[in-house]
């Protein structure tokens, strides 16, 4: 079916309510394996941790290609692209703080939680 | 009505490029989200002797946000399929369906956040909650201005019908919903689940 | 009660007191009221509406772009004239001529208007100048979305001096580190003023990125494949993906500092469990990026001037796309170098110091191949290869600087000395300025129609080598002796007071060359009769920009090129494939101009304004005017007007008398 959607390479032509509907349909499943997981501590706090980050990224992907039409056609190629550059750049952002600032938390000797900083700046009374 | 087999390749490498900007702006949003999150993962801990992840967030709750957000991105879908057939009557039943949902999906956070200011867990009380509702508000944000973005396009929509520019604007505002649901998904599982294990 | 709903936080002592800071204003709002008066005079309005303010015409965004840079650009020296005045003459008993607050204003002012609004705003300038002519193609992806962005960047420059007359500038850096930037420790407007007029300006330029990207990989002219695209549409594309990803990062961080200053939240405060030093970590994980989105483009200057003035082809093309490439890649894991010093472990410390000494790798292939590509060649020192040269030399010594103080224990020495000030000013300067003024004199003729006069240029250039080299070498010798940057006063007996003297010379000297530009320009203007371009390719040029007549015609090419290989105006003029057929000329559509990008605009600066004064009627009023605007746009059809064939024949046979590629 030539459709204006498909002529402009938004979506493959074969997309159809099927598309859609896998789409929600698989979003639902992982959603509410991800909260049984979560709520019925079924597993390890590690292992937990991993098992959700899996199924949320699972589900990224999903709705990536079902709902954002990122299918590797012709037409979405430099969108592929587009998309990749941008999540290598949120992984190095998001792992790259993390790492810097547990590093510098666990060194600094800072409890979690506590106003150990602002202790310390008072104490320099200069500051 | 410029009809879709009326388009020359002139006006179809002219869509293809405004979906594709729009596409890379919304990458771009995406990275906004990645800032945002990695200042939550960090300032987590920060509670600052008040409320602890755990016993501010409400798992069916979340899971209701969730499952509102999901099937309001799957109406705009149904939307875009009525569309292709240029059915305006189920192309705006569909576009309502989407906005009642994200309506109430908004409603919804929004009764939380109140919840949260009144027992005492507001924004300015602690770090982790600073960077909890700047990261789920900046959602919140963006759901309130794509229901404003398909209100505007629902009209005109009724008042031109299926024109090249409307069908154009459908394409890309479905890119921006579907887009929050996708940043839900980790809000649900990075802020919820994890607040909660 | 109402005073506070209707004004917010302004009051009649927000007007400067001190001569130097009322000086500063008078002069701002002298300069506005005389380009004010002028255009009334000659009544040029309704021309610089019309023909200017309103146009969706890159070339004109682009001559707007270059115009405010200039005039920021003086500002900026303006600072620097202060600062370097200061640091002479306040020593031991002497104080100087400013407070230590103002010397603070000074410094934070003279950092981010350098940066964002003369940097930045050369680099959208020549963007929107020359990439579409480059690529072949008539326009922009996003005409409307360039003109809005450019009107953005006005409003943020005009915010930075608003706070000249109305309150104060901050006085915590240029990137305005917590906690010194939050309310407990800077509690006036200054740091507010900074946060909006980068938020404004950081936006636009967000935009800009999107579009540009957008036009590099959707616009190019039939047959110019990625890897027939001139240097200069690479390194844009490889800068503009930076500002994509790099400035949503800016927007959030200066958002959080502005929650915490105006909502009493605790990102980045000393209590409440904030961490400043997760604002560092933020803002430098933008600000390294930002180094080469500024540096990329004029290495893409460089690029064209070089090939062009040596008489040959750009040496080992395909490597210095690898090397743009590996250069993106590499500037995103290099950030934590900016704070070593915080105290992070080892191991962190030693990989960012890694990575931060391999990125040298990539701009060291670049630096082979300009040379490579001038070995044997026929070269020509005109104006824009003088910059090359002055370019290559101290570029070259301030990299190896860098390579320096990426050694963590080195900089545990070297963090925030005068070492450092001088390190980033020798790339900035050497680098990203005289890449810019290149491109400038490169290309003017292209847009204006004629050349810039030689002789004033070169004389510039010499200026501003000479007195470079005098300010910033001193400022070496310094920071190895222990002066730190930010200095407004120090001890007699330090013995450093001669070298800063030096410094002030070379200060001087530079503003000498600034001034020579601008006499450059005017006496250009004047002479523009024999300075004229007749044949649209004044310096043997081998893209295609130099095919079209100078001035460029607002629909640049009459007939869309068809690219065969690289350079290909030159392999047509040198009985290569012919750039385009002998069809009669079709008509062309261009957009129409809107005064909708100057009202968002107006209505970015009415938000910063009010959100900086607590004005909240005033920040919602500027919001819905710009948000409106924008949908008013969107809805609006019929925003194009054709140029018929007809006319296009009759302007090209006019243009094309002394065409160096007959039609």
């Amino acid at each position: 079916m030539n459709d204006y959607f498909s002529e402009i390479g938004f979506w493959h032509h074969e997309t159809s309510l099927r598309t859609y509907l896998i789409g929600f349909g698989l979003s639902l499943l992982l959603t509410l394996c991800a909260y049984v997981l979560a709520t019925r501590h079924m597993l390890s706090r590690g292992r937990l941790i991993e098992a959700l980050l899996a199924l949320a990224l699972a589900q990224f992907f999903l709705q990536a290609a079902s709902f954002l039409h990122l299918r590797g056609a012709r037409a979405s190629r430099d969108r592929l692209v587009v998309f990749a550059t941008a999540i290598a750049i949120a992984l190095i952002l998001v792992s790259g703080s993390l790492w810097i600032m547990f590093d510098l938390n666990q060194r600094m000797m800072l409890p979690p939680g506590a106003g150990t900083m602002m202790e310390y700046m008072q104490d320099q009374s200069g500051i | 009505m410029t009809g879709p087999t009326l388009m020359t390749p002139e006006m179809r490498a002219e869509d293809s490029k405004a979906v594709f900007g729009f596409f890379t702006y919304l990458m771009t949003d995406f990275v906004l989200f990645a800032a945002l999150f990695a200042t939550y993962a960090v300032l987590r801990s920060g509670t600052f002797g008040g409320a602890a992840p755990a016993s501010v967030f409400n798992a069916p709750f979340a899971l209701l946000e969730t499952l509102i957000l999901l099937s309001s991105s799957f109406a705009c879908g149904l939307a875009l399929l009525a569309a292709r057939r240029e059915n305006l009557r189920n192309t705006l039943l569909a576009l309502s369906a989407t906005f009642v949902l994200g309506a109430a999906f908004l409603a919804l956070e929004l009764s939380e956040f109140s919840r949260l200011v009144a027992s005492g867990a507001g924004p300015a009380r602690s770090a982790f909650l600073s960077s909890y509702f700047t990261l789920v508000g900046t959602h919140g944000l963006h759901v309130a201005l794509g229901l404003i973005w398909m209100s505007a396009l629902a009209l005109s929509l009724r008042m031109r019908g299926f024109t090249r520019g409307n069908l154009r604007k459908l394409a890309l505002w479905s890119l921006f919903w579907h887009f929050l649901d996708i940043i839900w998904i980790f809000i649900f599982t990075i802020v919820y689940l994890f607040g909660i294990i | 009660m109402t005073h506070s709903m209707l004004f917010g936080t302004l009051s009649w002592s927000v007007f400067p007191t001190n001569v130097v800071a009322i000086g500063g204003g008078v002069i701002l709002v002298g300069g506005v009221l005389a380009v004010a008066g002028l255009a009334t005079y000659f009544r040029l309005w309704k021309y610089l509406w019309r023909e200017w303010l309103t146009s969706l015409d890159p070339k004109k965004i682009g001559v707007m772009y270059l115009v405010v840079s200039a005039v920021m650009l003086a500002r900026g020296g303006a600072d620097v004239i202060l600062m370097r005045i200061q640091q002479a003459t306040s020593v031991g008993a002497h104080a100087g001529i400013v407070s230590a607050s103002h010397f603070q204003q000074l410094f934070s002012a003279h950092g981010s208007i350098m940066i964002f609004f003369v940097a930045m705003g050369f680099m959208f300038g020549l963007i929107n100048l020359v990439l579409p002519l480059l690529l072949g193609t008539r326009d922009v992806a996003f005409p409307f979305l360039n003109s809005a962005s450019f009107w953005l960047f006005v409003a943020g420059a005009g915010l930075v001096n608003l706070s000249l007359i109305i309150g104060d500038f901050s006085t915590a850096g240029w990137l305005s580190y917590p906690p010194l930037s939050e309310l407990a420790y800077s509690p006036g407007s200054g740091v507010d003023y900074w946060i909006w007029a980068l938020q404004i300006g950081g936006i636009g330029s967000l935009l800009s990125g999107v579009n540009f990207l957008t036009t590099v990989a959707r616009l190019r002219a039939t047959g110019m494949t990625w890897m027939r695209m001139p240097m200069f549409a690479w390194t844009v594309a490889g800068s503009m993906s930076l500002v994509a990803f790099a400035f949503p990062v800016l927007t959030v961080t200066l958002a959080l500092l502005w929650l915490d200053r105006t909502l009493g939240m605790h990102f980045f405060t000393a209590g409440g469990g904030g961490n400043m030093m997760m604002y560092v970590n933020l803002i430098w994980s933008w600000g390294h990026p930002e180094v080469y989105i500024l540096i990329l483009p004029a290495f893409g200057v460089f690029s064209e001037v070089v090939a062009c003035f040596s008489g040959k082809k750009l040496a080992g093309y395909a490597s210095m796309v690898i090397s743009i490439w590996g250069i993106v890649f590499l500037s995103w894991l290099v950030w934590l170098h900016h704070f070593f010093t915080m105290g992070a472990g080892a191991d962190v410390n030693a990989f960012f110091g890694i990575m931060t000494m391999i990125i040298a790798v990539p701009t060291g292939v670049k630096i082979f191949n300009w040379l490579a590509t001038m070995y044997r060649g026929r070269i020509r020192f005109a104006t824009p290869m003088l910059w090359f040269m002055g370019f290559v030399v101290l570029f070259t010594l301030g990299g190896v600087a860098g390579v320096v103080m990426a050694e963590p224990p080195a900089d545990y020495q070297l963090h925030n000395s005068l070492f450092l000030v001088a390190h980033f000013h020798t790339m900035i300067v050497s680098g990203v300025l005289f890449g810019y003024f290149a491109g400038i004199t490169y290309w003017f003729p292209k847009i204006f129609g004629f050349r810039l006069d030689e002789k004033l240029g070169a004389a510039a250039f010499w200026f501003w080598t000479t007195g470079f080299i005098l300010a910033f070498g001193p400022l070496y010798v310094l920071g190895l002796m222990g002066a730190t940057r930010r200095l407004d006063h120090y001890a007699a007996g330090l013995g450093w007071q001669p070298m800063f003297i030096v410094a002030g010379i070379g200060a001087a000297l530079v503003m000498i060359g600034f001034a020579l530009q601008v006499a450059q320009v005017v006496r250009s203007i004047r002479m523009r009769e024999t300075l004229r371009d007749t044949t649209g390719d004044p310096w043997g040029g081998r893209t295609l920009e130099w095919s079209v007549p100078s001035p460029a015609p607002e629909y640049n090419f009459a007939r869309l090129p068809l690219v065969h290989g690289r350079d290909p105006f030159w392999s047509a003029k040198h009985g290569g494939a012919e750039l385009w057929g002998h069809e009669p000329y079709e008509d062309v559509r261009v957009p129409k101009n809107s005064s909708l990008g100057v009202l968002i605009g107006a209505f970015a600066l009415l938000l910063g304004f009010g959100a900086v004064w607590h004005i909240w009627w005033l920040a919602a009023l500027g919001l819905l005017g710009a948000v409106a605007c924008v949908f008013v746009r969107a809805f609006s059809e019929n925003t194009e007007r054709t140029i018929s064939g007809e006319r296009i024949a009759h302007l090209e046979a006019a243009a094309r008398r002394h065409a160096a590629l007959p039609v």
